[in-house]
């Protein structure tokens, strides 16, 4: 049973990595028509250095998840300060209303931002794509850093305040070190949510201000080069590696007391 | 002490702060949590509505045409009977994706509990969730190498046998369906493996003692018990690939016609917002329905 187990999860992973090595292996191929037999040329990662379109969109991409990841974090974890250690009246309300971001279709969202961006004169661009990747990444910062206030005991912001410190000074000086590793968790999640991100951004770039995804999405539809292969592959180790960090500050699962 | 209490105090506006030793409660917690759903109202809520209002308009209304309110947007699928083929072609393709995953991921998730154990579960459990995490369009478009005609998966095939013909799907609804289970398979096997690794081993030892087969053991025990995570993940698989339109696009070619391409062709090349946005709303009550059938166990499968 054991083996067999084995097996097949090294099979499932086969799965799920092989068209992913495929592509990597295929920017580093001289054929222009991902031909075989395979022979070694470094010429795609050559053509993307001087392909500006490619590196401008890729530029805008790791400013608009940086940007995301400061404001997401920060409003997302002031809204998580009240919905994990306050009580009030229609806070389960308030909770169900994070879902929509994650749970509705982004095809559905997206055409909706484009729609209101339009009539209301935001219009589309850098600030609409803000508007939009700060949106989807709040719920996730929400819930990272109310994890991890599950693994903080009130007691001791509250031992704080009875020696006499203010509860604004409880907040910052015990509680928010205690929080830092999970803040900092959200902060990496809400960047790789942003750098993923493509179909809202899709709806809401313009020809001239546009993100990488959008970039590779136009330029897989006129055709493909292997050009396309090594900027997917330099984005996906970008992420996965965003990812492995955020893994070990907030391990996904960890219940340990941090007591 | 004293700042604090005046940097609170302007937090509140202009309305001053009152001669108290501190603001009641519902003032910071108003505070905290404005700024969060302020943005989410402009950023999704708004829109929502503002789209539920467009669905309703005759045409879009950027030229000098008069716009007037109508119903006829969403009699589309009664106007265009072509579109009830698209409906049921995307429900057939969410379907079988979400077939696939749940079998797949299930028994990944089993496989998960039952034969690995400490560091070697860690460490297979983040390579299972990566590609998750990483951009779903640039996955897709790595099937396209791996399916195409002499792509990855002939080759194989030639290494073998040099004669054969292409075993290639590219541009073919399988082809959707491969690139849809790669998408969403992770996130099946998490929500299994959630559920499954609350199960107490000592019934599935004393099932075994008493002389059960491990098919018992899987359809009588593992699978009732694992029921909230599998519904759950075939719930936030299903969802989304009725909506997709990228991977429909990318795999599918010219057959790839779904809702979510005809949704996305009437805001970028039809420009008919009107009846892009019926149909988007159209989507959201299925998306909706499904929700409020399951959310019973969607609950419990979030409270985890």
């Amino acid at each position: 049973m054991t083996s067999l187990g084995r097996f097949y999860l090294i099979a499932i992973l086969v799965f799920l990595y092989t068209p992913i090595l495929v592509m990597m292996a295929m920017g580093f191929n001289a054929s222009l028509l991902y031909e075989l037999p395979f022979s070694f040329s470094t010429q795609w990662y050559e053509a993307l250095w001087s392909n500006t379109v490619l590196l401008k969109a890729g530029f805008n991409s790791i400013v608009i998840a940086t940007i995301t990841a400061v404001l997401a974090t920060a409003l997302g974890t002031m809204a998580s300060v009240a919905l994990s250690r306050r009580t009030f009246r229609g806070k389960s309300l308030l909770q169900l209303m994070l879902l929509p971001p994650i749970a509705i279709p982004w095809l559905i969202t997206g055409t909706a931002m484009l729609i209101f961006f339009y009539w209301s004169g935001i219009g589309r661009g850098m600030h609409a794509l803000l508007i939009g990747h700060v949106a989807l990444a709040i719920p996730y910062v929400v819930l990272v850093v109310g994890t991890g206030f599950k693994t903080i005991r009130a007691d001791l912001e509250e031992a704080a305040m009875s020696l006499g410190s203010t509860p604004v000074h409880a907040f910052f000086s015990v509680t928010l070190p205690l929080l830092y590793p999970s803040i900092l968790g959200a902060a990496l999640f809400a960047f790789a949510v942003s750098l993923d991100q493509f179909v809202i951004s899709y709806f809401l770039a313009t020809p001239g201000y546009t993100t990488l995804p959008v970039q590779i999405y136009s330029s897989i539809r006129k055709g493909f080069t292997p050009e396309i292969n090594a900027i997917s592959t330099v984005l996906l180790l970008g992420s996965m590696t965003v990812i492995l960090i955020f893994a070990r500050f907030a391990k996904p699962g960890d219940t340990s007391d941090k007591r | 002490m004293q700042n604090d209490q005046l940097t609170l105090a302007s937090a509140r506006g202009p309305s001053g702060p009152r001669s108290q030793r501190s603001l009641p409660s519902w003032v910071s917690t108003t505070a905290l949590l404005m700024p969060t759903y302020g943005w989410l109202t402009i950023a999704v809520f708004l829109p929502l509505l503002t789209m539920f209002a467009f669905s309703f308009l005759s045409a879009t209304p950027m030229g000098k045409a008069p716009i007037v309110f109508t119903f006829k947007q969403y009699r589309a699928f009664i106007d265009q009977p072509y579109l009830v083929g698209i409906g049921i072609t995307s429900l057939l393709i969410g379907f079988w994706t979400t077939l696939f995953c749940a079998i797949l991921g299930f028994l990944a998730a089993v496989a998960l509990v039952r034969s690995t154990f400490g560091k070697t579960r860690e460490m297979l459990l983040i390579l299972i969730l990566l590609p998750f995490w990483t951009n779903g369009l640039v996955r897709v478009f790595s099937w396209t190498m791996v399916l195409r005609e002499n792509g990855f998966l002939d080759s194989l095939l030639h290494m073998v046998a040099p004669e054969a013909g292409s075993i290639g799907f590219l541009y073919t609804r399988y082809a959707i369906v491969v690139g849809l289970v790669h998408g969403y398979l992770p996130y099946m096997i998490l929500t299994c493996y959630i559920a499954l690794s609350t199960i107490d081993d000592a019934i599935i030892a004393a099932a075994a003692s008493l002389g059960a087969r491990w098919w018992t053991i899987l359809f009588k025990i593992l699978l009732p018990l694992a029921a909230p995570g599998l519904i759950s993940g075939a719930v936030l698989t299903f969802i989304p690939v009725i909506g997709s339109f990228m991977e429909p696009r990318i795999l599918g070619g010219r057959v790839g016609v779904t809702m979510g391409t005809v949704i996305e062709d009437q805001f970028t090349q039809a420009f008919n917002w009107p009846l892009g946005a019926s149909l988007s709303f159209t989507l959201l009550a299925v998306v909706l329905a499904i929700f409020a059938t399951f959310s019973g166990v969607l609950r419990r499968g979030t409270a985890l």
